[in-house]
């Protein structure tokens, strides 16, 4: 058998975890210093939510618009509900919200190309050779995750593609913290009893199994088995917990707030889950990457998420779950100042920006400047690795402690950055 | 109207007219003295073309695209009557035209009034006039009625007079891209981002029928958006035929991969007929005409542009010229012997369709 790659290295963890629903039995040998302070957080649950504009949402039509300059296009900039703070015209209900919200709009992550420049906003560092970071998910889920936790603690919410799991983006974390993709926002595959398998079927043949497994394990006990045992106690929790997973079992009059399309029930999903208790989760809409027609497509797409993510703001403030949580609008990267010759705006990474909510920062602040026509930062520029730090900062948590695996010290965020301590409450 | 000695496969530069921002939309005004050009910079530029003078319209603060114009039985000035000494310099010879009305729409939703001839112009009066884009205006054959259209789904007539709302169409259910006054004066079009154009009775408001250019629209479920739009439209003088033109077989929204496509409506029957391109261009159809020859000119682009002409009998594409920039939109000149084309690269050209001058003749430069 291999030896893992991840975490405490013992042959004790080679499950396989795509066999069970969002768990194996990861060893916490290498994270010395978190289970404490996981607890102290399961007093004063805390979460975290991406929203993930795929393809590089334009800047100028989002947080930062430049109207009547060289590369502003149409729309106006909006006055919001904090005094002398405007922004595109496309986003009406967030201007309204913006005395919740917190925008970053000096970032400079000079990456321009699709993967590298997400692996740089997901793990707040560029691509290296030789070793692969955590997603933020991740992060997320092992640093805020209880060992009470029913579900999952890292979600993915995806436009389409494949639901399952996606073990490599928890990196050297271990598979348990590797997120589930629900795809379209469905269940996990294979999550619900089959209609031929009725309930007292399925309760005898649980019996059964557990029959089995404590014969077993009378002469044949090991870490092994203790880890199945573990798995499947964590899976049947899932299975408990399905409809925590159906959005669709939410208040009709919710779905209209959100919006009767596909964004609007994904992030209705993600407020269910985050009040579940799930520690991550990433909701990605598609798509801005707009080389061809940017302004009429960024009509389109912003539509479809100012009214979802402006409820889902409301949302969480009602439910007194807006500070505990942690919400990140972002993308890869943002869109040229230069209009081209389709009316689109190409990749740019140089002056864009991150608009975030909740947890631990200062609501209504803007940190950083773009100038007159947003083709350069002029004042506080940060990268991914500024925001990385802050995103758990404002969770109260350090960003500069070292995971440690097989041994090796790893810390959390890039020490060559620090949080963006003008925006953390 | 006599037969004009035009061939299309003569079309060449006469004239370039340059601005330093990229270019929106284009029009002749109904004497054909001047092309008016908007552009990225929220401007209207006016270029004369019996002076080469250039006179900026200010006012709107966005993007304009429609321009219409209202103006008395206009005496067209014939490009080919114009002396070559009067082109771009002999500014003493030349009187000031009749006035007219300019008629624009900007995207911030607004109608502008113009007085087209004044030196130093401001809007003489502007309405809020959709909710979002106004994407077209057109003007009533009788000169008392404007129509608009745009991003609120709505198509709206106003008194060219004063701006006094007459009626509203609803039934779009996307952005109405385009809309154009049947010859006739009694009938309206007004096409959509879906590719649905609807013919209204102007008298009553009803809807009379729904045409399908769907053919323009496609939901790119890759990108999660829509793609279409009929972005230029004219019928023919005697209103038998309108043209729409716009993008077909969209493989990648979000690059522009798709093919320029002008469907050929027989106003009779609203069967369509579908006029390619001969050659396998990729990008947009933005402006189309059915000149009083009889074939049908559309040009359009998507890094280069391309002026196409058609036998609308057969379908075939005749000629195509080559258009050094991305055409983004297309005016014919009253006079039927030139076409005008707003260039993404900040210029507009002026193209003669008649034959060639004799050997040595270099183009205008404006």
């Amino acid at each position: 058998m291999e030896r893992c790659e991840y975490a405490c290295g013992t042959n004790d963890h080679r499950i396989d975890r795509r066999l069970f629903l969002g768990s194996a039995a990861a060893g916490l040998a290498g994270f010395a210093g978190f289970n404490a302070r996981a607890s102290e957080l399961a007093a004063a649950q805390k979460r975290m939510l991406v929203i993930f504009l795929s393809g590089g949402v334009s800047q100028l039509e989002t947080w930062d618009p430049k109207p009547n300059t060289d590369t502003g296009g149409p729309f106006r900039a909006i006055p919001t509900s904090v005094p002398g703070v405007h922004i595109s015209e496309l986003l009406p209900l967030a201007a309204k919200r913006m005395h919740r919200l917190t925008l970053v709009r000096g970032i400079n992550t000079a990456e321009d190309e699709h993967g590298r420049g997400a692996t740089i906003m997901l793990t707040g560092r560029r691509t290296e050779p030789g070793i692969q970071y955590p997603q933020v998910g991740a992060v997320a889920a092992k640093l805020l995750t209880t060992s009470t936790q029913e579900l999952p603690g890292h979600v993915q919410i995806t436009p389409g593609g494949g639901s399952g799991f996606n073990k490599d983006d928890a990196a050297f974390l271990g598979p348990k913290f590797a997120s589930v993709t629900l795809a379209d926002g469905k269940p996990p595959a294979d999550l619900l009893r089959p209609a031929v398998l009725t309930s007292d079927a399925d309760r005898e043949r649980e019996a059964l199994r557990q029959k089995l497994n404590a014969k077993f394990a009378q002469s044949r006990k090991s870490a092994q088995t203790e880890a199945y045992t573990e798995s499947f106690e964590q899976a049947a929790k899932v299975v408990a917990k399905a409809n925590a997973f159906d959005a669709s079992r939410e208040d009709p009059k919710a779905a209209d707030r959100y919006g009767r399309h596909d964004f609007g029930r994904h992030m209705l999903l993600a407020r269910r889950l985050l009040e579940q208790g799930v520690s991550f989760v990433k909701v990605s809409h598609t798509n801005y990457d707009t080389h061809h027609e940017n302004f009429d497509f960024h009509i389109e797409q912003l539509g479809e998420f100012d009214r979802p993510f402006s409820m889902l703001l409301d949302d969480l403030a009602d439910r007194g779950m807006l500070e505990s949580t942690l919400v990140v609008v972002m993308s890869e990267f943002g869109r040229t100042p230069k209009i081209n010759d389709r009316y689109g705006r190409d990749h740019w990474s140089k002056a864009w920006s991150v608009a975030m909510a909740g947890c631990g920062l200062k609501a209504g602040a803007v940190v950083g400047k773009t100038n007159a026509n947003g083709t350069a930062v002029t004042e506080r520029e940060v990268n991914g690795g500024h925001l990385f730090h802050t995103y758990f900062k404002a969770l109260g948590l350090d960003p500069t402690k070292n995971f440690h695996p097989a041994g090796r010290p790893i810390p959390i965020a890039d020490p060559k950055a620090s949080a963006i301590a003008e925006i953390l409450a | 109207m006599p037969t004009l000695n035009i061939d299309p496969t003569k079309t060449r530069v006469l004239m370039e007219f340059k601005h330093g921002r990229p270019l929106i939309g284009c029009r002749f005004d109904p004497a054909g003295r001047y092309l008016f050009a908007a552009s990225e910079d929220d401007t209207i530029q006016r270029f004369d073309l019996l002076t080469g003078e250039k006179t900026s319209f200010v006012g709107p603060k966005s993007w304009t695209r429609g321009l219409a114009f209202v103006a008395q039985n206009p005496a067209v000035v014939p490009l080919a009557a114009i002396p070559a000494s009067a082109i771009a310099g002999a500014t003493t010879l030349v009187r000031k035209p009749a006035p007219f009305t300019l008629l624009s729409g900007d995207y911030h939703g607004k109608l502008h009034w113009w007085n087209g001839t004044d030196d130093a112009p401001k809007p003489t009066n502007s309405i809020n006039a959709h909710d979002g884009w106004v994407r077209a205006v057109a003007v009533s054959p009788d000169g008392t009625t404007v129509a608009t259209c745009g991003n609120d789904n709505l198509v709206k007539l106003w008194s060219a007079l004063d701006g006094r709302p007459i009626r509203t169409f609803e039934g779009h259910l996307s952005h109405v891209y385009n809309v154009a006054f049947h010859p006739n004066g009694q009938r309206l079009v007004s096409a959509d981002l879906k590719g649905t154009v609807k013919d209204w009775d102007i008298a009553t408001g009803k809807l009379v029928r729904d045409l399908d250019a769907k053919v323009f629209h496609k939901y790119d479920t890759g990108f999660g958006a829509d793609i279409g739009g009929v972005r230029g439209i004219a019928f023919n003088a005697s209103g038998t035929q309108l043209a729409c033109i716009g993008i077909t077989n969209v493989s990648n929204a979000f690059a522009g991969v798709g093919n320029p496509l002008t469907v050929l409506f027989d106003w009779a029957d609203g069967k369509p007929k579908l006029l390619k391109p001969k050659d396998a261009f990729q990008g947009t159809g933005w402006g189309v005409h059915i000149h009083a020859n009889g074939f049908v000119v559309g040009a359009g682009g998507g890094g280069q542009g391309r002026i196409w002409f058609w036998n609308p009998a057969d379908g075939a594409n005749t000629h195509t010229v080559t258009v050094p920039t991305n055409a983004r939109d297309m005016a014919v000149h009253p006079d039927g012997t030139a076409l005008a084309i707003a260039g993404s690269n900040g210029t507009a050209y002026l193209y003669t369709m008649t034959p060639a001058p004799p050997a040595g003749t270099p183009p205008k430069k404006a």
